[in-house]
Order: C-alpha cells, then structure tokens, then sequence
C-alpha cells in the first residue's frame, strides 16, 4: 500500500466530560483503500472517538480535516452528507420493510410523487450485487440473517455517501461463516477505493482484515501501526498497558494459601450458544480463580452462567457435589453464590438511599419482609463492615450518592458480604476506582479466601489477577482457551502470550 | 445463495399477509354460515347495508390504522367524533352555511388531532395517555355546548340522509362513497408515498428510522392529525346518518374502530398492516351484526361477546405470527 494522502486526519483530539478526560490528544488518520483497525480495551476512547467523528459529540481541542478540508459535523446526519457513514453493531433498519426500501428509505426514486417500487427494487438490485450480495431486494429484511442484514445496511451506508465507512464492532453477534461473508463485501469496498475504520475486540480478525491499527489507552494514543509490523502479543501489550507501580504495597501478602480443597463448585461443559463456548470449570472453597481476558472474550459472559443471570444450554453445574440447574440468581443465591456485578450504578446500589440501608438490603430480602432486621443488629453489622471496608466517610447515615465510586463499590461489596455467601463472583470490582480503594478491595479479597470464601474474580487488569489468584482462567473470542495454575512461572508477559495466541505458554 | 434464500423469503413475504389472509377467511366462512342458514342472507344489499350502517365507523378506523402502524394509539376519536357532530349542529342552527360549517370542523378536528400529536412527539408523553386525556377533553367540551341532544334541519343534510345512489339494482348512499374515497386515498397514501412509508418505518423501529435520516417527528405528528381529520369526517357522516348533534353519540367507539384495526390484521406494535385489512375487519363487524339480527332470538350483546371472542382469537394469532421473527 503507497502512502497516499489521507482522507481523513484527526489531530491533537481531545475530549472532555464533567470530572473525566475522555480523550486527549488523540491523532487518527485514515487512508482511502485501506481497513484501520482501531483498538483499546474499554474506556480507552474507542467509541468517544467515533462519535466525534461522525458527529454526536463536538470536539474540544483539535482539528478534523476530510480530504483537506477542515470540517466539523453537528450531527450524523451531515456527516453523512459529507461522507462519513456509520454502521452500527445493532442494526438500525427497519426489519418490516423490504431489503430495497431498507436502503433507499427516504430517497427514493419517484413517478409523479408516488413511489417506483420497481426502479427501486432494481437500483437495490445493482448495488447490492456490486457488493456481491445475491439476495432478492424484494424480500422483507427481517427474513434475513443478521449478517445479510448488516450488509444491507452497509449497502445502505456506501449508497449514501462512499468514502469514509465505520463499522462499529459488525461481527460481534456473527458465525464464523457470517464473518467471512462481510469480510468479502469489507474488501470489495476497499479495492474501490474506500476508507474504512473497523472496531472489534476479536483480535483474529484484526488480523485478517485491517491494514493499519490505531491503539488507545484511557483516552489517550499508544500509537499507529501497521498490521504486518506489530505481533498479536505486542497488540495486546499495548492494548493492556502496565500499572504496576501504584499497587506494589500489597504485593507480598498477597496469594493466601489454599486451606480446603473439597470443590465447591463444579461446571462441566457448561456453555451459552453465542455467549460463550462449553467450559469445564472447578473452584474450591479458599480459593481465587482469576478470569483474564479482553473486553467481550467472554469473562461476564462465564460469571453470568454460573450466577444463573443467563441460562446455560449445555453441560452441568455441580455445587457440594450435587448437581444443579440455575433458573435464575435466585437459585444461586439460595445455594451462597453472589454476584457483584459490572454495572454497580444500574444493577446494584440505591443512590437514595443511605449506606447502612444499602447494605441491610439483601439480608432483609434473604429473611423477608415480616422478620425485619433489629436495629441494633443492623448498627452492629453495618459498622463491623463499613470499619473492615474501609468505608469513607465512616457514616452509615450518609446516603450513598455522595460516595465516591470506590465506596460505592465497597457497600455492594459489604452488602453480598453480610449474607455469608461461599462463592463470591467479582466482575470488575476495581474498575474505575482510585487506587486506595482498589488496594483495599484486593486486601479484603485476600482475607476472605483466607476464610475459606472462594473467590472468581474478574478483571481487565492483568497484573491484579495474577497478584490474587490461585488459578488463572484464559478467555479468548468467547472460549476458554487456558487454565493455569498461578505458580512463580507464570506472569504477565506468558498470560498475555496465551491471550494473543490462544496457546498456553 | 439465492436457491437457499428462496424458500426463506417466500415464507417471509407470505407471513406478512397471514393476518389478512386469516380475516378473509373468517369473512368468507361467516358469510357462507348467513347464507345458508338465513333466508335472504345471499341478498348483495345486505352486505351494502353493512357499510352504509358503518361508514363514519370506517372512516375513523382507517385513521385510526395510520395511528397503530406507528406503533401508536388515539383515544380520542369517539369524542371528537361527538364533538365533530355537536359543533356542526350549532353552526348551523346559527345559519351558517352548509359548506362553512363542514370546513370549520374538519379543520378543527385535524387541528385537534396535530395538537396531541405535537404533545406526543416533543414532550415524549405516551400516545395512550395523551389521547385518552384528549378523549376527555373533546367529550366535555360537547356537554359545554349543550347537554342534549341537537338535532340538524340543515336541508343539505336532510337531502344526503335520504339520497340513494344505484349500484346496479343495488343502491348505497352518499357516505358510503365517502367511506370508499377516504380508503382509497389513505391506500394509496400508505402504499407509495413517502409518508405512508416512513409510517411502517417507524411502526417497525422508529429508533432506526430517525438514525436512518427520515422525518420521524413530523410523520408521527401527521398520523395523529390524519386521525382527527378522519374522526372529523367521521362526525359529519354520523351527522348525515342521525340528523343530529349528541354529547352521547360515538360513545365507546374509538374502542370499535380499535377493533376493527386489530381483526383487520394490523399490529398493534406496528408496521404491519393494511388499509384493506381494516375495511375486512369492519365487515367483519357488520357481518356480526347482521348475523345477529338475522338470528332474531339473541339480545344485541351477543355482538359485543363476539367481538370480543374474536379479538382474542386475532391478538394471539398476530402473537404466533411475530414471535417467529428472528
């Protein structure tokens, strides 16, 4: 590939929200003919990127320039009319419609103001089989497949406006086959001369599709890369980064030693079509088991099948040795299995309410409503916790909003603690909070597998799974791919191996 | 490719007539149950009658199938409809002329419908609520005019009550020709305008559709004034059919109009249906009824009992027929 001028150029891109820096000094160009990956873990700016440029956000340091002219779009709309189209990972058709009034919605070609359904149906027909889709532009849309819907709307996309395509994670709900079919049509686009930007997180198809990657970090560029240059494993490095300086303080006592090794929880080719694939899975009562993996490799995909929040449609889960099938959480948490979730704001604490109410929560839940919850034991437990947690501002009166997210997270925390769980599951516990709380939070998951609580613990940061973990599971484009023992072997460099390469070191 | 996606296609494209398709049988076996049980069932001004005793019915339904293809509801099409037959009877008992007075309320009934319609779209209020509070609204304002009934001596009313135009050896009235030319415009208008398809395309993601660049506010905004100026139109024709203005006519009849929607064999989420469809589930309504008298011996409820056993019988079909979408 020559080096041609770019179409697009983003230079010295910077974004802000009240409190967060979303992006900052972010470069991004793009060459036509060419498929730009553009990677980063979650939160690293992916998608504040693109929807700056295509026009939902406005831009506060920086300059966009489109074929050398400097633009800035208001709206999707008038990117589009400029020549930047987006196709999102949910489609946006309409599925009643047919394949053809899918694409030309809006402008079609019309006979005395009434429609041509025909010249429609040909115009579609052309287009589409330009892009080497044989379906019949007559059909109703929602007969189709996802992928050939996906492609109707990227029909859709280049017919508007051809010269700036962003896919927006496209394969995410794709079989392999699928997969193949869009990746001809992104090619196709390509040898016509079309500038693509394609967001994923399955690095195999990274590359086997894209020329270039753009690498963000929290916000920020790592840099850009050509496909061929830069090795899975550095990718992933880069994607990752390194944190370590911050959290070395617990660094020794970490790792408590295994006590019981009676398993608690069993899963044998357990798995979710589309989800993730069957696994095997064995945790014992003390134990850490340490999810590692990208965004989307299918970590809270795994969490979620074991805590019942999704139902497994294959394979057998075994607690104290007897089989079990989870209808809903309700029936792990009757067998001592709790779940703290990702998204701690909408699935879990009640802002309204204060932190002693918060943590009570789920013991009034357990014992129902006609056996309240003295007021004095409440007192009593709220301040064994907010005292072990670490919990700041030490009031329990103090209503929960006006926590910091590291608090926040902390009451969850001593809200599934007060039922005596057995297994607790930690999606990304220390995601987004500030380093002392995330120390604490690591301490106290130390301490209470210490206790004979067994732990899964999820976590993008790979430095904190191998800190904690006494078995480390390997997750990879929704399959587990590794199960490591967490001995003095094994450290970020060969995880990382085994996340990029799918084999274990 | 195509040889796989054939067969797939051709039970999609069939699926979305299934509904219709589903009341005309219903229409064909209860036509035949009349004929061969009722003497002078056969009789094709018996089927006529049904649309002369329903016409303003049809009109308010047809505007009511703009309104569900979005997605959405209106309430307020019997009030308006009573409010619609109240203000022409005093415009005209203070002389206005005929022509005036039909104008002034067709405008006001698309006025009221373009008001709701703005209040659903840019305060995002759902339509139910919206329309219900509409409902009340028009109702009372009817008994602000008057509390009772007034009737109308309007000569041009007298004579299009009575007129009777010939069909062959058949004869229909001057309403129902209306009722036919509302249908046809509002097909057409559905079928291929750009309007009409912007309609299914927000009855079928009205979230894509706005992402797709189409005028999602200012169609929905013009289904709801569709649907009062055919709930307008609607009040003239019962104008014409009773010769008078009630607080109390149309009474519950946004609930009929609903109905025939339904059976009719559109969605009630949207997207999918047919003017047609709705002139078959008004039919359907009438044939009914006509059963019902025919038969002699059963209280008019039965109609209503009907009714109902049918629009169960068609919600769960349009349930079967959308749950097999991917």
């Amino acid at each position: 590939m020559a080096e041609t001028t770019p179409i697009l150029e983003m230079r010295g891109i910077g974004k802000r929200f009240p409190g967060v820096t979303a992006l900052d000094g972010v470069d991004f160009r793009l060459h036509p003919g060419e498929v730009h990956a553009l990677m980063g873990e979650n939160g690293a700016g992916k998608s504040t990127l693109i929807k700056i440029l295509t026009g939902v956000y406005d831009i506060d340091d920086g300059a966009i320039e489109l074929d050398g002219e400097p633009v800035l779009f208001s709206g999707p709309q008038q990117a589009q009319h400029a020549g930047v189209s987006t196709v999102y990972q949910e489609i946006n058709l309409c599925p009643n419609l047919s394949v053809a009034e899918n694409i030309y919605i809006g402008r079609e070609p019309r006979r005395f103001g009434m429609i041509s359904f025909r010249a429609m149906r040909a115009k579609a027909a052309e287009l589409l089989g330009s892009l080497g889709i044989d379906i019949d532009p007559g059909s109703v849309l929602a007969g189709h497949s996802i992928a050939v819907q996906q492609m109707v709307a990227i029909a859709r996309a280049v017919d508007i406006s051809a010269r700036v395509l962003i896919l927006d994670e496209p394969t995410s709900s794709l079989d392999a086959g699928e997969v193949a079919q869009l990746f001809r049509v992104i090619r196709d686009l390509r040898e016509q001369g079309l500038a693509i930007v394609f967001v994923t997180h399955f690095l195999d198809q990274v590359y086997e599709i894209s020329d270039r990657i753009t690498v963000l970090r929290n916000g920020r560029l790592v840099g850009e890369f050509r496909t061929a240059e830069l090795s899975q494993r550095d990718l992933v490095e880069k994607m990752i980064g390194k944190e370590l300086s911050a959290l070395e303080s617990i660094e020794e006592q970490a790792k408590p030693q295994l006590r019981d090794p009676s398993p608690l929880l069993v899963a044998e080719g357990v798995g979710r079509t589309g989800a993730i694939a069957p696994f095997s899975l064995t945790i014992h009562a003390g134990e850490v088991v340490g999810l590692a993996g990208l965004l989307g490799s299918g970590r809270s995909e795994l969490a979620r099948l074991l805590f019942g929040a999704d139902k497994a449609d294959s394979g057998e889960l075994r607690v104290d040795g007897r089989p079990v099938t989870m209808r809903g959480p309700r029936s792990a948490m009757e067998r001592d299995i709790a779940y703290l979730s990702e998204n701690r704001r909408t699935e879990g604490l009640i802002e309204e309410l204060t932190v002693r109410e918060n943590i009570i929560l789920a013991l009034q839940a357990n014992r129902g409503w006609a056996r309240p919850v003295p007021r004095r034991q409440q007192d009593e437990l709220v301040a064994k916790y907010v005292e072990a947690l670490r919990i700041r501002p030490a009031d329990p009166q103090t209503v929960v909003r006006n926590l910091s997210g590291g608090n926040q997270q902390k009451v969850l925390l001593a809200r599934w603690l007060i039922t005596e769980p057995r297994l607790l599951i930690l999606d990304e516990p220390t995601r987004g909070i500030d380093v002392g709380a995330k120390a604490d939070i690591q301490r106290l998951v130390v301490s209470l597998a210490g206790d004979g609580l067994a732990v899964l613990f999820i976590s993008a940061e790979l430095e904190e799974v191998l800190r904690l973990s006494h078995t480390i599971v390997v997750l990879r484009d929704r399959a587990v791919v590794a199960q490591v023992e967490n001995t003095d072997a094994v450290d970020a460099n060969s995880i990382m191996n085994t996340i990029a390469t799918g084999v274990t070191a | 490719m195509t040889s796989v996606l054939a067969p797939r296609r051709r039970a999609w494209t069939i699926r979305k007539y299934v509904p219709i398709l589903g009341t005309l049988v219903l229409l064909v076996i209860m036509y035949g149950i009349g004929i061969v049980n009722y003497e002078g069932f056969y009789n094709t001004q018996i089927l006529l009658n049904i649309f002369i005793d329903n016409s303003f019915l049809l009109v308010v339904a047809v505007g009511m199938t703009f309104v569900i293809l979005t997605g959405g509801i209106d309430l307020s099409v019997g009030s308006v409809v009573a409010l619609t037959t109240m203000v022409c009877a005093t415009l005209l008992n203070d002389g206005w002329p005929a022509p005036a007075a039909m104008i002034a309320v067709l405008v006001m009934g698309a006025l009221l419908g373009f008001l709701m319609g703005c209040v659903i779209h840019f305060f995002e209020i759902q339509p139910f609520i919206v329309t219900l509070a509409g409902m009340f609204l028009a109702r009372g304002l009817c008994y602000v005019i008057s509390t009772s009934s007034i009737s109308i001596d309007a000569p041009f009313w007298k004579t299009t009550a009575q007129e009777r135009i010939g069909v062959g050896t058949f004869t229909i009235t001057p309403s129902v020709v209306i009722a036919g030319l509302v249908v046809v415009i509002a097909a057409v208008v559905l079928a291929w305008t750009r309007f009409g398809r912007t309609v299914y395309a927000i009855g079928g993601n009205a979230n894509s559709a706005m992402l797709m660049g189409l005028g999602v506010g200012r169609t929905r905004i013009g289904v709801y004034t569709i649907s009062g100026l055919c709930s307008a139109i609607g009040g003239l024709l019962l104008s014409f059919y009773m010769s008078s203005g009630d607080p109390l006519h149309a009474i519950g009849m946004e609930l009929d109009a609903i109905a025939a929607v339904v059976i009719g064999g559109t969605l009630l989420t949207g997207g999918s249906g047919y003017v047609l469809g709705t002139v078959l589930g008004i039919t359907v309504l009438g044939l009914i009824q006509t059963i019902i008298t025919f038969q002699g011996n059963l209280s008019s409820w039965w109609t209503r009992i009907f009714i109902g056993g049918l629009l169960f019988v068609f919600v769960l079909l349009q349930r079967a027929v959308v749950r097999r979408t991917p």
